[in-house]
């Protein structure tokens, strides 16, 4: 990777964790509402995952998706603007911040029931194969969603039928308050796949460098061999699993212990000591972002909200019919 | 008696329940350490230990095929779905499994499930997780479908639900929780299938239940303020439907309303008009009118979900609207 390839990639990092703390403070203050499940940790996962892609790949992913989002190229004024249920949002005020999608960037949405959206992900690479391209779908998904029947099913189908997806499992250790090994039967998620035959491998997360090496080559493969392939990225959520979570579940020295392997200040000593980039240059992009971060806000708050005739716009694509 | 939260009365209504019946216990996502995610089990886990206080994983078919396998053969468990939103994730375990296998075997064995559920919208979490599909559920003989608008008719109707020998899905609203009200201690059931008068009036009658309960009453103050005498029935259990207080009150007033969260068309309006027109046609003086959700899968914008959802001035304005 080059450098200014991966200095895009420090600055999509460090974008996704100030617009999300930007976020949390409107949370409090009343200005977003419903449910806001914060990406803050889990920043390296994406950003290597997505810099990966040709931009034809689609992506889809759960709720936990504003730093999908910024990574596929939405801007930032649109993801704040979304947050904040406004007409300028993607999806025009009505998704929110769990359901935030722009298909002309092949971000293919954010998706609130756990696990639906992996046998759509499926159906993606159906449509591709059927259209006889090689597309690739990227799909990412919780730990806890591999515990559903459509994980499996959608594995089942994706191998079965060669389909060249990506299945991308985000192991923050918790779905919700339930640790992993108290809920699957297996603690390396990665071993599932191993039960459809499907190629896998699992790496860390919080190194966006390594998580762009083994996308990479899980792609390059997809791409050949036309068959799917099984991603575990290991991560941690530095947040609760949504704003207001009582966090009974999980020791404050745990989450410390990982808050210390934080991936944006893993990436900076990594540019530092491959000299590719200094303190103060990196130290210029957080200001950048600052900036930008500003400005969405901004943008979002003069924003105009939906007009109520919108209820009614989207039901259907004939002629809208009440 | 005490004045306490929905959420403390349907706390209290388990805990009585797995105090008195050690085949009661409670399986479902986030019910133990977490404490519940709205908070209704909290402290359960470390009294009744993991044992009876299963957090299960995301799974909502197996939450509820296990549920129904163990109450088959003898236990009496509760299970919780996070939201009733995720009740389609698990249809079939409903449609197909709890409210026909007992009829499908000639009555061999009983099926004393609960299905705990939250429905529900206004708290902006968009058009997957605030539904109030409560009419869906009403459809299916063999299931029995309870909604309570009061603490103390949780309190009542979930001990009954608790004891009863046959499935039943119990729809609490998420909007609810903090409801106050007076609740007898200790033992107290109210039985399932029976509606009830929470208001009388003489001028109208406003048909309804759960969160269109609190609206009701909300707007029956309103009318009451321009000498409008609203009765409100609350239907408490939508199956097996009691009409009687309904049919009752109608031949009373003669003019109606029905007032419920979820969709108009197909929705339980449609059910309690149908029914009074085939049951006292003669005594109708006016249209029967349905306030109900507009047809639309509820927004995230706060606003627009608001527009969406039946609101007072609504029930007001139709209340009006049938006196003319
Ligand atoms: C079918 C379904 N069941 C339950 C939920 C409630 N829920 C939302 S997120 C979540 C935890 C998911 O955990 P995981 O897949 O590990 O993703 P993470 O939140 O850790 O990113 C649960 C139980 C849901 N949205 N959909
Ligand atoms: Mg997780």
């Amino acid at each position: 990777m080059d450098k200014e390839n991966l200095l895009q990639m420090y600055y999509e990092m460090v974008l996704i964790r100030r617009l999300e703390e930007r976020g949390a403070e409107l949370y409090q203050q009343g200005k977003i509402g419903g449910f806001m499940h914060l990406y803050i940790g889990q920043e390296a996962v994406s950003t290597g995952l997505i810099a990966a892609r040709e931009p034809r790949d689609r992506v889809i992913t759960a709720y936990r998706d504003h730093g999908v989002a910024l990574n596929c190229g939405i801007s930032a004024n649109e993801v704040m603007a979304e947050l904040l249920g406004k007409a300028t949002g993607m999806s025009k005020g009505k998704g929110g911040s769990m359901h935030m999608a722009d298909t002309s960037k092949n971000m293919w949405g954010g998706h609130a029931i756990v696990g639906g959206h992996l046998p759509i992900a499926a159906g993606f690479a159906l449509g591709d194969q059927y259209a006889g391209n090689d597309n690739i779908t990227i799909c990412m998904f919780g730990d806890g969603a591999t515990n559903i029947g459509y994980f499996h099913e959608a594995l089942n189908l994706s191998k079965t039928w060669n389909l060249r997806v990506l299945w991308v499992c985000e192991n923050n250790q918790y779905g919700m308050g339930t640790a992993v090994d108290r809920a699957s039967a297996v603690s390396e998620i990665r071993q599932k796949a191993e039960g459809y035959g499907m190629m896998n491998s699992r790496v860390d997360g919080m190194d966006v460098v390594k998580v762009h090496e083994a996308a990479s080559e899980a792609l390059k493969y997809i791409r050949t061999e036309g068959k799917p392939f099984l991603l575990e990225i290991m991560t941690y959520r530095f947040r609760g699993h949504s704003m207001g979570d009582p966090e009974r579940y999980r020791q404050q020295e745990e989450v410390k212990k990982w808050q210390e392997n934080d991936p944006i200040g893993i990436f900076r000593n990594y540019l530092a000591a491959q000299k590719i980039a200094a303190g103060n240059d990196l130290d210029g992009i957080d200001a950048q972002v600052e900036i930008e971060v500003q400005k969405a806000v901004e943008f979002a708050e003069a924003s105009p909200e939906p007009a109520l005739a919108d209820l009614y716009t989207d039901i259907y694509a004939d002629a809208d019919i009440r | 008696m005490a004045r306490i939260t929905m959420r403390e009365a349907i706390s209290q209504a388990l805990m009585e329940e797995m105090d008195r019946d050690p085949a009661v216990f409670i399986l479902g996502e986030e019910v133990g350490v977490w404490g519940g995610t709205y908070a209704v089990t909290k402290g359960f886990y470390d009294k009744y230990g993991a044992e009876r206080v299963k957090d299960t994983p995301i799974a909502e078919n197996a939450i509820l095929g296990a549920a129904i396998g163990a109450a088959m053969v003898g236990q009496r468990p509760i299970a919780e779905l996070m939201t009733i939103n995720f009740a389609f994730s698990a249809m079939d375990y409903i449609v197909n499994q709890a409210a026909k296998l007992r009829y499908m075997f000639g009555g061999q064995f009983m099926l004393p499930l609960v299905i705990r559920a939250v429905g529900g919208g206004g708290r902006q979490l968009g058009a997957t997780h605030s539904q109030t599909p409560d009419a869906i559920f009403a459809h299916f003989p063999g299931l029995k479908v309870v909604s309570p608008g009061t603490p103390a008719d949780a309190k009542g109707l979930l001990k009954s639900a608790i004891r009863s020998n046959d499935p039943i899905l119990f729809i609490e609203h998420a909007t609810m929780y903090q409801v106050r009200g007076e609740v007898p201690d200790g033992e107290f059931l109210i039985p399932i299938g029976k509606s009830t008068i929470q208001r009388p009036g003489k001028d109208l009658t406003i048909v309804t239940y759960c969160k269109g309960l609190e609206l009701s009453m909300k707007a029956a103050e309103e009318l009451a303020k321009e000498g409008i005498e609203a009765e409100i029935v609350d239907l408490r259990t939508l199956r097996p439907l009691d009409m009687e207080p309904v049919l009752e009150s109608f031949k009373k007033t003669n003019r109606a309303i029905v007032v419920e969260e979820g969709w108009k068309s197909y929705g339980v309006g449609s059910e309690i008009v149908s029914r009074i027109y085939e049951e006292a046609f003669d005594y109708v003086d006016a249209p029967i009118l349905r306030v109900a959700q507009k047809e639309v899968p509820l927004p995230y914008n706060r606003t627009l979900e608001q527009a969406a959802l039946p609101q007072v001035p609504d029930i007001v304005a139709a209340a009006k609207e049938v006196l003319k």
